[in-house]
C-alpha cells in the first residue's frame, strides 16, 4: 500500500478526541494540511466520536477561511480499518489538493497566494501534511 | 448566564493592529458556560490571531490568560505583575468584565473580543437563549415564571397582541409567542384567574431608563 510520504499520522484513540485547537496548532507548526480519518459513520466504537470529529473538522473549515487560509486544507474523512487502499487513495487525494492550494503562507512567512509559485515549490517535494487518524486506521496502513 | 459572541477575527484584528504584544485574558465565569470566552477559545483566538500575523509575515506575542472572574478587584489584579511587558490587553469576557480592566489598568488599551448579548440559559448543548433583561422589577410571581419583558417581542405585560398565530410570534415564526407560553403555564398551574388582572403600566426607572444601576449592602461593606 503506497501513500505520500510527506504525511504525519498522528494516533488518537478516537476522532472525537481531536479538538478544534489541535488542528490550529498543528497549522500554527507550519502544516500545509489536515485530514481527519475516522471511522464509517454509524460505527464509532464510542457511538459519536466521529460525528463530533465532523462537526468540529467543519468549524476549523470556518476558522481557517476566516484566518485566509483557505478551509479546503482541513477534511473529514470516513474510512474503515479493513480499508487499506481506501486510506492511501485518500491520502493521495488529499496530497494532491494541498498541491493545488500550494503551501501554507504560514510556512512561506510571505503569504504569497501566486499559485504557480506554490505548485512550483509544492513539486520541490517540500510539502508536509498532517494527519490525524483514529488507532484503527493509522495501524491499517502498517 | 451572561450570553456573548464571538466578534469576527477581522474587527478584532483592526482593534490590536499596530501591536505586537498582547495579553489575551478569557474569563472562566459565564463567557467560559457558553464557550466564547474561556480557556478553550482562548486558545483558539489566540491561534488564529497567530495564524493570521504570521500569514503575512507578521508576528505577535500573546500571553494568554483565564482569570476566575473579570468582575472582581481580585482577579483582575492577578494581571498586574506582567501587564508592563504588553502594549495592549484582549478581553474575552463580557463588557462588565472589560470595563473593569480598563478601570484598573488606566495606561493600557483594553479591547473587547467578544459582544455582550444577554442573560440566558442554555436550552441545549450549544443553544443558548434569553431569559432575563435585568428589568429590575422581576414580574414573573404574576406571569407563571415566564418573562413577559424578555420572552414577549414587544415586553408586553398585557398580552398577547394582535401579532400571536398558532403560538408564534409574528416577529419570527421560529419564537414562540410569549404571551402563549405564560397563558398555557397559568393553565396548567389552574392560575388563569391572575390573566384576568390586568397589570398596571410598569416602573422603569429600575430599568435602564434610571441611569446607571448600584447595590449597596452596608453590612458587607469594609
Amino acid at each position: 500500500m503506497d501513500y505520500p510520504a510527506s504525511i504525519k499520522v498522528v494516533r488518537v484513540p478516537c476522532t472525537g478526541k481531536v479538538d478544534v485547537l489541535h488542528i490550529l496548532k498543528a497549522f500554527e507548526s507550519g502544516v500545509d494540511g489536515v485530514y481527519v480519518a475516522g471511522c464509517l459513520e454509524g460505527e464509532c466504537h464510542f457511538l459519536t466520536g466521529n460525528l463530533r470529529a465532523k462537526k468540529r473538522v467543519l468549524y476549523a473549515k470556518g476558522l481557517l477561511e476566516e484566518v485566509g487560509l483557505r478551509g479546503e486544507r482541513v477534511e473529514m474523512y470516513n474510512l474503515s480499518a479493513a480499508e487499506g487502499a481506501r486510506f492511501a487513495q485518500i491520502a493521495r487525494e488529499m496530497t494532491d489538493r494541498i498541491r493545488e492550494l500550494g503551501p501554507s503562507p504560514i510556512r512561506t512567512k510571505g503569504g504569497r497566494e501566486l499559485r504557480e509559485e506554490a505548485v512550483a515549490e509544492a513539486e520541490g517535494g517540500e510539502e508536509k501534511k498532517e494527519a490525524a487518524g483514529e488507532k484503527k486506521a493509522a495501524g491499517s496502513k502498517q | 448566564m451572561i450570553v456573548a459572541n464571538r466578534k469576527p477575527l477581522e474587527e478584532i484584528e483592526g482593534m490590536i493592529k499596530g501591536y505586537g504584544k498582547v495579553i489575551l485574558a478569557g474569563c472562566n465565569e459565564c463567557v467560559t458556560v457558553c464557550s466564547v470566552g474561556g480557556e478553550k477559545e482562548v486558545g483558539i483566538l489566540a491561534s488564529e490571531l497567530k495564524l493570521s500575523r504570521k500569514k503575512d509575515g507578521k508576528d505577535i506575542e500573546i500571553k494568554e490568560v483565564v482569570l476566575e472572574r473579570q468582575c472582581d478587584q481580585e482577579y483582575i489584579e492577578q494581571l498586574r505583575s506582567f501587564v508592563d511587558e504588553y502594549e495592549a490587553i484582549v478581553s474575552m469576557a463580557c463588557g462588565a468584565g472589560v470595563q473593569f480592566i480598563a478601570e484598573k489598568y488606566r495606561g493600557k488599551p483594553v479591547f473587547p473580543a467578544v459582544d455582550t448579548s444577554f442573560l440566558g440559559v442554555t436550552e441545549e448543548q450549544g443553544v443558548w437563549v434569553e431569559r432575563c433583561q435585568g428589568c429590575g422589577s422581576c414580574v414573573l410571581d404574576r406571569t407563571g415564571g415566564i418573562c413577559p419583558i424578555a420572552r414577549c417581542s414587544k415586553s408586553l405585560l398585557n398580552g398577547p397582541c394582535g401579532g400571536s398565530t398558532d403560538g408564534k410570534c409574528e416577529v419570527d415564526k421560529e419564537v414562540d409567542c410569549g404571551w402563549q407560553l405564560i397563558i398555557d403555564r397559568l393553565k396548567e398551574l389552574g392560575q388563569m384567574d391572575r390573566y384576568e388582572e390586568v397589570e398596571p403600566v410598569k416602573d422603569w426607572s429600575t430599568s435602564r431608563d434610571g441611569g446607571l444601576r448600584r447595590r449597596v449592602r452596608e453590612d458587607l461593606r469594609l
